[in-house]
């Protein structure tokens, strides 16, 4: 599978941002992806569920998704249509959940990406491109077992087609 | 090659020698699932064609994180869980028996030496009996319930030297607050944290729980304690680092005029020891959690309150670790001390801690609790204030109806 472009307008949040603000735990406990997209960053901008659409891009400071390890934080982002989300550096369970289900995680140390900038993300180039400001960035280089777990949509996809890791 | 605890441990599952910065695939020795992670686990599972896990004697379920089920949502979710444990034959530890880690731990399911992955973020406690924890989501579960495997970046260690020992009334939470601090929320991101120095050798299994516990709160992959002084029901082969592996840093901490410690709201490296926030006032007093409700913290708060009454105005809500704690608390006399001073039981497991059910806190109200997080929201209302320290703080607290250090009040 090849990636489809992403391209959309940015959401910029700040650092340190939670799980528990990601997706509080009370609306957890459920396998219905459209509930937990209904509150996604409800604690931290209740309007965020409202405002997001397909293909917009999440960018966040330091340390984003950090706390518990809950995967419906990155269920509950993809549901909403995020398609990505750049930060300046992730918590690792978030980071390594968000590629098993299949939504792209770019670490940029350094941008200027305001809210609203039209930003694209090239994951094979491992580039970001600000087109409000014409200004590229560089992102971190992700290990080849995530790329190619990426690359097949998840970890579920991958290993129904491995059936191990490889 | 001088290895690390953490690479001598990942070295055994690759079968090769390995060093910080490699990307290894490993065997696991268990894994565990919560009713919070577990239902999207076995949804990953059987998508990706599992029918028994690898190992289902090594395949471990708990319903704690909203047990008993608070509503028709999650009581199937239990059910699923019951359900899939009955057809794979993997161990179920069904409502009231305690708290995932606290059960890991407890009935050795986790040994020294192991690795051991959690679908939650507090896995790291198993370094308290010297195994490589490590928390995952659920489908990386799902993955190494399928193929007893995982795969991984073997951490850098930051070694931490803890020396001196502590005054009484000061335990191993006030010690790991004020290390959260030291370090930030992630502070330890991607690495391993060896903890060691006397003070370590002298804790007990609870306490090194609660040490390695909070090493989440800076992000820590992994925590592994020195075994020295470590005492268990089995026997056991200690892993201990070699002289002169590579430690991406060390910190030394003397102990000694440590005092009790409080995170302020809403982060948990807000830490200010306790005088900078005596004198505030509590409505809802916790002591329960993975971190802090394990017996010797049930004695702690049972001795500030030992004939005494809360203050009024302030409910002090209870949640023991596990159902053994809560037997072994019943038997010495904690509980019938806490209840004469006006505590509320309720059973073991994760209780309010998440914000799930029983016990989440008012708009406006002040939350003191023994748990590990206080970000916005965590116990299910985000116009609450949550203030975290040791047990002997939350029951001084609870006495007072302010923040109180519990040598004031001895
Ligand atoms: S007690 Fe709290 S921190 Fe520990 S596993 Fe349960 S919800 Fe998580």
């Amino acid at each position: 599978m090849t990636h489809q472009p992403i391209h959309g307008p940015a959401h910029v949040y700040g650092d340190n941002i939670d799980t528990d603000r990601i997706i509080p735990g009370k609306y957890t406990k459920t396998l219905d992806t459209a509930a937990l997209a209904a509150h996604v960053l409800e604690d931290l901008d209740p309007e965020f569920s409202r405002r997001v659409r397909p293909g917009h891009i999440l960018v966040a400071g330091r340390n984003f998704g950090c706390g518990s390890s809950r995967e419906q934080a990155p269920v509950a982002l993809k549901a909403a249509g995020v398609a990505a989300v750049i930060a300046r550096s992730f918590a690792r369970i978030f980071y390594r959940n968000a590629i098993n289900i299949g939504l792209p995680v770019v670490e940029v140390e350094d941008h200027r990406i305001q809210p609203g900038d039209e930003v694209s993300i090239d994951l094979a180039a491992g580039l970001v491109i600000n087109h409000t400001r014409g200004e590229t960035y560089r992102a971190a280089a992700m290990p080849r077992q995530m790329m190619d777990i990426l690359a097949a949509g998840g970890l579920v996809n991958y290993l129904s087609r491995h059936g191990d890791y490889v | 090659m001088a290895q690390t605890i953490a690479e001598k441990i990942l070295s055994r599952r690759a079968g090769k020698a390995v060093r910080a910065g490699d990307i290894v695939i490993v065997s696991v020795d268990g894994v565990m699932a919560t009713d919070a992670t577990a239902p999207m686990a076995i949804q990953a599972f059987r998508e990706m064609g599992g029918r028994r896990p690898w190992d289902p004697t090594r395949t471990f379920l708990v319903i704690d994180h909203a047990a008993p089920a608070p509503n028709e949502t999650v009581a199937n979710l239990h059910r699923l869980m019951r359900e899939f444990a009955r057809e794979t034959g993997c161990r179920l530890y069904d409502v009231g028996e305690g708290i995932c880690h606290q059960l890991m731990v407890e009935n050795g399911h986790v040994r020294p030496g192991d690795l051991f992955l959690g679908a939650d973020s507090h896995s790291p406690t198993y370094g308290a009996v010297n195994a490589f924890g490590v928390g995952v989501g659920s489908t990386d579960l799902a993955a190494a319930m399928l193929t007893g495997k995982t795969w991984l970046r073997v951490p850098r260690t930051v070694r931490i030297v803890l020396h001196g020992g502590l005054r009484p009334g000061v335990t191993a939470k006030d010690v790991i607050l004020r290390l959260v601090k030291e370090l930030g929320a992630d502070g330890a991101n991607y690495r391993a944290i060896e903890f060691t120095g006397e003070a370590v050798h002298a804790m007990s299994l609870a306490g090194r729980m609660t040490l390695a516990n909070m090493t989440a709160e800076m992000g820590a992959k992994t925590a592994l304690v020195d075994p020295t002084g470590l005492r268990l029901d089995e026997p056991f082969e200690p892993v201990y680092p070699d002289p002169g592996a590579e430690y991406e840093a060390t910190l030394t901490l003397d102990v000694s005029a440590l005092r009790p410690q409080v995170a302020r709201p809403h982060a948990p490296d807000n830490v200010v020891p306790v005088d900078e926030v005596q004198g505030t006032p509590v409505h809802y007093a916790f002591i329960g959690s993975c971190t802090n409700t394990r017996l010797e913290d049930l004695a702690a708060a049972a001795a500030v309150l030992r004939g005494r009454r809360l203050a009024a105005g302030v409910r002090l809500v209870i949640a023991p670790a596990s159902k053994r704690v809560f037997e072994e608390a019943l038997a010495q006399g904690y509980v019938a001390t806490l209840l004469a001073a006006g505590a509320t039981f309720i059973p073991a497991g994760c209780g309010p801690c998440v914000g799930s059910h029983l016990g989440v806190p008012g708009d406006g109200e002040v939350v003191i609790s023994s748990a590990n997080r206080n970000f916005r929201g965590r116990m299910g209302n985000p116009r609450a204030e949550i203030y975290l320290a040791s047990p002997a703080v939350v029951a001084a607290s609870a006495l007072t109806g302010v923040i109180t250090d519990p040598a004031e009040v001895g």
